[in-house]
Order: structure tokens, then C-alpha cells, then sequence
């Protein structure tokens, strides 16, 4: 294995088991960090105000990138645009930790998503199937996220992402060998990376849930549906109590098996993001629609 | 003989995937209970600061203190964070071991890299340093056990053992062999 793969995978596998929060400021990434997060995302606006506000959105400024990265010790994630390797090469010199190359943000590039090899940084990039998993860690993706629908609070389409990943993973371990090859064009993935995640029964890269967990119970469900660890965007600063939420979704991932801890980690959290349902969306505004 | 391996939050499935491999039974530890009746515990890599608070949470902190005032623990990176008596901030560890470290010391994930690694009885390792700690300085009662050129990168207080590299992270079982010796 490459110096930069087992490097990059893993830091991700340090990470697993955990929580990465979205934050917009150095007093965010502390709440962050004192809640027990394994790793903090700078940003200047959560998906939420994304969708909210419209326009185009872009990398953030390094500036508040640096800002947040001297106020944590934890590792600091920053996301660039799909396609958009020059944002990538600014945030690999800011020194970030990760950077995610994100539907979130607008994609600058319709057709090629970004060379990620040639970057000494690791990158993640979310998912919506097995295919498009296997195609990301083909261009160097270091881990995987589910899309999900970011910035909604409704966990329905992690929950679909999830499982049609877990899904065709369990199918592809089922099927006979003279199957896989058939089985990898259909997905248009490589076959090399299909036979490894047979013989692995899982990714080949550590994989977390993204896009609308707002609530302890979300992020355990996704443990449970087979995630490494789970990315809270816009469901902790968007609640009522953002200190008390943080804390009960770390614990939550942690103890998510233990449906009496849950119960008790779950208590007088206050209001939780109000969100809105991914099915009362345009397709405009579905931000998992980008990439390939 | 079963071995714990502490799972709050990090790299503990691949501990587990390597005591396996060495055919070492071992259960997960994320309450108190789970650690009744094993006879050694790896606490693995990952981020010192959410173990530390998972722990605090979950009553954890005493009983770790107590099963490693008696029984061989070893902790990995972030697990070695985890035992130090001065973590160099101020956040909760156990403080069972005489050591000081510095945090991210080599610097930020740019700079993590692989190295080969001498270490006592074995000779050379694979070593690998992800964001990892440097041990600053130590007491009297506490051993080094592995090196990176001159610099020690591990290091022994009694049954308590200390590796800023990964091991779990190679095809290289030898560490986890060598350490589950004491363990019975």
C-alpha cells in the first residue's frame, strides 16, 4: 500500500466510531471539541443556510479555516467544491486535515470529479450507492460519507444510501464469482476495488453516515445500518441547545447499542432542528443529485 | 484468557482484528462491566480528547485506574494521550503513567508518516505516525521500549505500555504478541 493511502485511510479509521461536526466559527469548534467530537468541518455557512440563502456556494475562507484549526486540537476538515482541485490545493497549503469534496457545495465541474492521488491530504466524498462509492475510492478517496440530503434534518435518504450500499455489498458477497465481473460493469466501478470489497464484506475505506442526522437516535440507526461514525452538518448549531446535543450525539454513536443509555442520553435535549422533508423538495434542491 | 479492547470512539476493531489473528479472544469495553474478568486492555488510537470525555461520562475514568494499577494495558497513540500523568493541555486522562507528552507534535496530518522503528526484543518494526504524540519526558520508573533513530517513540512503567506508532495499522502482529504475554 501507498505511503498516502495508509496514511490517509488511517487517520479515518482514528476517526471511526465518532462524530465530525460542522462548525462556522472558533467558539463552535470549541462546543464541538468540549462535547467529544473526533473531529470538527469549517465552514462559513451549515448546509441549512446554504439551501436557505441560495447562490453559489464556495470554499471558505481560509482565513476562518486557520481561525478554527488554532482553536481545537482535534483534526479539522474543510470542503471544496466537486471538480474543483485548485479550492483543493488552497486547503491542502492551509494544512486542514481532510478535505471533503462536496455536493454541498455548488460543483464546479459537471463532468470529472477531482484526480485525488496526487494530494499528500486525504480526501473524503459522500456516496449514494456501491457504484459511486468504488468510482471515489478509485480517484483516491481516503473514506466515503453517505450524501444523504444535507442542511434538512430528515435522515431518509442516509438511511437509503446506507443501505443501498450495505445491500449491494451483501449481494456481491452472494453471488457466484463468474457473477462479480457482470456485477462490477453494472455498478461501473472497478473491478479490482469490486473483488477487494467482496473479500473485505464492507468498503474498502472507512464509510460514515452524512446529511440530515439530527437527533441521537438518527445517529445510532445509522451505527446500525453498518456506519463507521456519523458527520452532524446542520442538526447541532440549528437546535435549541447545541452544547447538549453534541454531547448526547457523540454518546450516542459510542453507546448505540444500549437502548436504556439511549433513552437516557435522548432526555431534555430541547427543540431539535425543525428541518424540512426531503420529499417535499424540488429536484433543484436536491444537493445528493450532484456528481456521478 | 480474554483480552479488552476499549471502544469508545477510534481504531478498535482493527486491535481486535489483529488479537484474532493471534487467535487472542477479546471483548469491546465501553462501560464498567465490560471489563470484568479480562486480564489485559489495549486502549487504541483515536482522539484523546472524546476518549477522555466518554469516559468521564460513562464512570469509567476510576475503574480504568483501578484494572491498571494490576493488569498489563497498553495504549496507542491517542491511547498513549489517554495514560499520560501531564497530556500537555488540560483535558482528562487517566494519569496512571509517569509521562509527559506533547499533542500533534510532529504537526498536523500533512506530516504524518511512516518510519521504520527499533524496539526492544524485536528489533526493527514498521512504524506508522498518524498526528501522533511525542513523549517529552518521563520518570524514573519508566522504561523506553522503542525508538525512531535516537528519539524514543514508546515506552514501559511496569505492566503500563506506550507506542505513539500504529501497529494495528500493519500486517505486523509481533507488539500485540510480545505485550498479551504478560497478559494471563
Amino acid at each position: 500500500m501507498e505511503t498516502r493511502d495508509v496514511l490517509g485511510e488511517g487517520l479515518a479509521r482514528m476517526l471511526k466510531g465518532g462524530v465530525i461536526m460542522d462548525v462556522v466559527s472558533p467558539e463552535q469548534a470549541v462546543v464541538a471539541e468540549q462535547a467529544g467530537a473526533c473531529a470538527v468541518m469549517a465552514l462559513e455557512r451549515v448546509p441549512a443556510d446554504i439551501r436557505a440563502q441560495g447562490g453559489v456556494a464556495r470554499m471558505s475562507d481560509p482565513g476562518l479555516i486557520r481561525e478554527i484549526m488554532a482553536a481545537v486540537s482535534i483534526p479539522v476538515m474543510a470542503k471544496c467544491r466537486i471538480g474543483h482541485f485548485v479550492e483543493a490545493r488552497i486547503l491542502e497549503a492551509v494544512g486542514v486535515d481532510y478535505i471533503d469534496e462536496s455536493e454541498v457545495l455548488t460543483p464546479a465541474d459537471e463532468a470529472h470529479h477531482i484526480d485525488k492521488r496526487s494530494f499528500r491530504v486525504p480526501f473524503v466524498c459522500g456516496c449514494r450507492d456501491l457504484g459511486e462509492a468504488l468510482r471515489r475510492v478509485a480517484e483516491g478517496a481516503a473514506m466515503i460519507r453517505t450524501k444523504g440530503e444535507a442542511g434538512t434534518g430528515d435522515v431518509s435518504e442516509a438511511v437509503r444510501h446506507a443501505r443501498l450500499v450495505q445491500g449491494a455489498i451483501r449481494k456481491l458477497c452472494a453471488m457466484a464469482e463468474d457473477e462479480v465481473a457482470a456485477y462490477a460493469k453494472e455498478l461501473r466501478a472497478p473491478l479490482d476495488l469490486v473483488w477487494k470489497t467482496r473479500q473485505l464484506g464492507r468498503l474498502p475505506v472507512v464509510h460514515f453516515a452524512a446529511g440530515g442526522i439530527a437527533t441521537p437516535a438518527d445517529a445510532a440507526l445509522m451505527m446500525h445500518l453498518g456506519m463507521d461514525g456519523v458527520f452532524v452538518g446542520s442538526g447541532i448549531f440549528k437546535s435549541a441547545d447545541p452544547q447538549a446535543r453534541a454531547r448526547a450525539i457523540v454518546q450516542a454513536v459510542t453507546h448505540f447499542a444500549d437502548f436504556e443509555k439511549l433513552a437516557e442520553i435522548s432526555a431534555g435535549l430541547g427543540e431539535a432542528m425543525s428541518g424540512v422533508a426531503v420529499q417535499q423538495l424540488a429536484d433543484a434542491a436536491r444537493l445528493a443529485q450532484r456528481g456521478w | 484468557m480474554r483480552i479488552g479492547v476499549l471502544a469508545l470512539q477510534g481504531g478498535f476493531a482493527e486491535h481486535a482484528a489483529a488479537l484474532a489473528r493471534l487467535g487472542i479472544a477479546h471483548r469491546q469495553v465501553r462501560v464498567p462491566k465490560d471489563l470484568e474478568g479480562l486480564c489485559g486492555l489495549i486502549i487504541p488510537g483515536g482522539e484523546s480528547t472524546s476518549l477522555g470525555i466518554l469516559a468521564a461520562a460513562g464512570g469509567l475514568v476510576e475503574p480504568l485506574r483501578s484494572f491498571a494499577a494490576t493488569r498489563p494495558v497498553w495504549g496507542v497513540c491517542a491511547g498513549l494521550v489517554f495514560l499520560a500523568r501531564d497530556p500537555g493541555r488540560h483535558q482528562t486522562t487517566l494519569g496512571v503513567m509517569d509521562i509527559q507528552v506533547a499533542r500533534n507534535a510532529y504537526g498536523r496530518q500533512r506530516e504524518s508518516f511512516q518510519a521504520e522503528v527499533q524496539v526492544a526484543d524485536l528489533g526493527a518494526f514498521p512504524g506508522v505516525f498518524i498526528r501522533a504524540p511525542r513523549l517529552v519526558a518521563w520518570g524514573k520508573t519508566v522504561l523506553p521500549l522503542a525508538w525512531r533513530g535516537d528519539e524514543v517513540v514508546g515506552v514501559r512503567q511496569g505492566m503500563i505500555w506506550a507506542t505513539a506508532f500504529h501497529p494495528e495499522l500493519t500486517a505486523d502482529t509481533r507488539l500485540h504478541a510480545l505485550w498479551a504475554q504478560q497478559c494471563r
